[in-house]
Order: structure tokens, then C-alpha cells, then sequence
């Protein structure tokens, strides 16, 4: 009789992590938040990092995470309904096998911002990877000087984590300001697209840094109206999304430039992106 | 009790306006007030007049038959409503809500009109900066029309 030597399989870096979703929450009608349990392979991330999910038979998708960094037993993920497998996904239920793949990226800088004033531009979905750098940044509080969060959203029903923005405003020391593209009769908050709120935000342009995730069009606006009232362009950081596929550079399906977003990104300092972001094809 | 002309050349619009012309404005000018739900003006009725926000929020509206009415945009303090008195037919094209109480500084229409016309360095000087305000409010609108937000980004 022939004995066989137990062998390891090499873990790839392809090969999802089998994980159980804790909990799926509505947060908008077209919006989802996924509590993942990471078991016992949790192994933390830094705000601005995404994940692979991979929702099994279905595909996989990048997803930023929007947790809270210091919360490393639960991932929790925020994203809209808008394809094949993030519709598949919002009809998982407790108890349903999710593969995990990462984290991976480079995150948002906030070592850099340290002792400035931090102005984070959010629009749309675009505040989910945003919630765990203001997460972090209000956990560290005392770190940094004014901080400002200005939120656009399309509508007042699509307005994301009421309850962080409330908590923010109200206790956090952070100065927020919500604005919505429309707005009818009843709607008591500001109306008109998020550039527009920059202009007399409360923070010190001169030694602010900026942090802007959402639609690549906001963002350019955004920039823009960041540069006007006089903040640096190398101060200035962005979230891309491309098309990612392997997540650690070895596909080329986020070949931006001369960049991968999934390996180089998905923060690039703004003024390494700017150009190309002006590209009608690249 | 602030003078009308410390007020206006502490709003940002006429920053910097050379003191002749601020002396020229200020005879246009009046303090305003309006309570929560006021209308600064409505569509249809004769533009003779802007508005500079010194404190409070309005809403710039349409109204539709069977809806609310529908908010264009917000303004607050350091922004100007209005720019229809600036061109025939003088008639305002939306409806200006008060969202709160406001306290503005309105500036007769016709009476700037009339001064423009006496010193077109004057007018220069106002059209150039109702110009940035335009351009600026342009902008917006058409990133509001883009809906980025929508499915299609």
C-alpha cells in the first residue's frame, strides 16, 4: 500500500475567500449595504481600498468597502443595483456564501493630510468609500483641522447613511453640507450640483487637502471649483473606477494610461489623472 | 447700524468695486427683508429689481400644474438672485421663494439701468460681474442636466 503525503494547495491571489453574509440592508431604492463575516481570515484595510466580491455561479465585482477600519470582524460593502452581479447580490440573504477576494489599492492619503483642514466632496454612491475615510478621520478627530464633508445626491430619497451624516454633523466636528441635482416642493435643504457648495465651505484653501469620489464628470467640477478657491492641485485626491478583472495588475482591463486603477489606484492625486480623465479615449 | 454701502461693498459681488461706482449703486439700493415663504418675486411679474443675500436661504422656482413646485436651485448668503432686469423683456422667468427668513439688499433694476447707460463703465463694471454670475450658474445647470447620478454616468 501506497502512502500519500498530505500536500498544501498555494493559495492564488485569483481564489476567493469563502465568507457568510451577516446582513443586507436597503439604503436607498436602488442601494444595498452587505455586513459580510470575514470568519477568521479578517485581515483589515485601509479607507479607499475595494474588495473583490464574487457572488458564486454569477461573477465577481470590485466593491470599496465602507466600513469602519477599525471595525476588522465585519466587511460591510456598499453598492448599487446596476448590473448582472451586484443585482444577484442584493437578493442574498444571512447565511449565503459570498467569495472575498483582497483588500487591494492604494488608499485615500490621510497621513498626508495631517494637521490640515480636510474637505471631503462626495456625490452620489461615491460617499461609500468616503464613509470609512470619515470613519477614520473622525476616530482621529484631533488630528486634523477643519473638516468638511459636502454631499450631492440626485434626489433627497437617494441620500445615503442618514444616520452617519446626522452623528457627523451633530457630535463629530465635522461641518456637513447636503445639496440634491432635484428637488420638489417639500425638500428644506440646499438644491443645485455639489461644486457649487465649495465656494463658501468653511475650511482654509491654502492648507486644505481634498478627497472627491463619484461620477468622473462631478469630479472634474469639483476640482475645478477646488482650484478656484485656491486649493493645490496635488492636494486634490481622486477615487476612479475602471473595469477590474484580476485586482492586483496583471489583466490590463484598468489600464488607465500608464497607470492600472486597480493596482496604482483607485486614489490617484489628481494631478497625475487630470489629462487623462479629459480623454475621450485612452 | 451698517451702511448700505458697508454692506454692499462687503458682499462678495462688489468686492473690490471702485469706491465712484459704489457711491453710484448705493442710490440704488434698499434693505430688504422677507419672512419664511415669502416670494422675492414671482414668474411673470415685471424684473425691477436683484437681489444680493446677506442672510437666509431662497429657493429658485417653476411651478406646474397638479405638482409642487419644482426647486431649481438654493441660494444663501453671498449670492445674487436675478438678472432679468438686465434684459428686455424685464419679466422674471421663475419664482423666488424665502426658506427661511432673509435678509437682502434689493437693487432697483431701472435705476441701475439708467445709470449704465449715463456711464458705460459703470455698466462695464456690472455687466462683467453679472456675467461671471451667469457663467457660473451655467455650468451648474448644465451639470445638473447631466444627471451623473443617474444609471448612465
Amino acid at each position: 500500500m501506497t502512502s500519500v503525503a498530505a500536500t498544501t494547495v498555494p493559495s492564488s491571489p485569483m481564489a476567493p475567500r469563502p465568507c457568510r453574509v451577516r446582513r443586507l440592508t436597503r439604503e436607498t431604492h436602488d442601494t444595498f449595504t452587505l455586513e459580510i463575516d470575514p470568519g477568521d481570515q479578517a485581515r483589515g484595510f485601509a479607507p479607499g481600498q475595494f474588495n473583490m466580491l464574487y457572488v458564486f455561479g454569477v461573477g465577481e465585482v470590485p466593491i470599496s468597502v465602507s466600513g469602519d477600519p477599525a471595525e476588522r470582524r465585519q466587511l460591510v460593502h456598499t453598492t448599487r443595483e446596476v448590473g448582472v452581479v451586484t443585482r444577484a447580490m442584493a437578493g442574498l440573504r444571512r447565511g449565503a456564501s459570498i467569495g472575498v477576494r483582497g483588500p487591494y489599492g492604494r488608499p485615500w492619503p490621510l497621513e498626508s493630510a495631517l494637521g490640515r483642514d480636510i474637505v471631503v466632496v462626495a456625490g452620489g454612491i461615491g460617499l461609500a468609500p468616503l464613509r470609512s475615510a470619515l470613519y477614520e478621520i473622525v476616530a482621529r478627530r484631533r488630528d486634523f483641522g477643519n473638516v468638511v464633508l459636502l454631499y450631492g445626491a440626485r434626489s433627497p430619497e437617494d441620500i445615503l447613511f442618514r444616520r452617519d451624516l446626522d452623528r457627523w454633523q451633530a457630535s463629530a466636528g465635522v461641518v456637513v453640507s447636503i445639496t440634491v441635482d432635484h428637488a420638489i416642493g417639500a425638500w428644506p435643504g440646499h438644491v443645485g450640483v455639489v461644486p457649487t457648495l465649495i465656494e463658501r465651505a468653511p475650511f482654509d484653501a491654502a492648507n486644505a487637502v481634498a478627497l472627491i469620489c463619484g461620477p468622473e464628470l462631478m469630479m472634474r467640477f469639483t476640482a475645478d471649483a477646488l482650484r478656484q478657491r485656491g486649493v493645490a492641485t496635488e492636494r486634490i485626491f481622486v477615487s476612479l473606477e475602471r473595469n477590474m478583472k484580476c485586482a492586483i495588475g496583471f489583466c490590463g482591463h484598468c489600464q488607465f494610461g500608464p497607470s492600472f486603477v486597480c493596482k496604482d489606484g483607485p486614489v490617484f492625486a489628481y494631478d497625475r489623472v487630470e489629462r487623462l480623465m479629459e480623454l475621450r479615449e485612452i | 447700524m451698517e451702511s448700505l454701502e458697508g454692506i454692499l461693498s462687503g458682499h462678495a459681488f462688489f468686492h473690490d468695486l471702485p469706491p465712484r461706482y459704489l457711491e453710484l449703486v448705493v442710490g440704488c439700493a434698499s434693505n430688504v427683508r422677507f419672512d419664511g415663504g415669502d416670494f422675492l418675486f414671482r414668474t411673470g411679474t415685471e424684473a425691477n429689481h436683484f437681489f444680493l443675500i446677506r442672510h437666509g436661504r431662497a429657493a429658485l422656482e417653476i411651478a406646474a400644474p397638479g405638482r409642487p413646485p419644482l426647486i431649481l436651485e438654493t441660494l444663501g448668503e453671498g449670492e445674487v438672485i436675478g438678472w432679468s432686469w438686465l434684459i428686455p423683456p424685464y419679466r422674471w422667468m421663475f419664482d423666488a421663494r424665502a426658506l427661511e427668513q432673509t435678509r437682502a439688499v434689493a437693487l432697483d433694476g431701472k435705476c441701475l439701468r439708467g445709470k449704465c447707460e449715463a456711464d458705460h463703465d459703470l455698466g462695464y463694471e456690472l455687466f462683467t460681474r453679472i456675467a461671471h454670475v451667469m457663467e457660473r450658474r451655467l455650468m451648474a445647470a448644465r451639470l445638473q442636466l447631466l444627471d451623473v447620478y443617474g444609471t448612465r454616468p
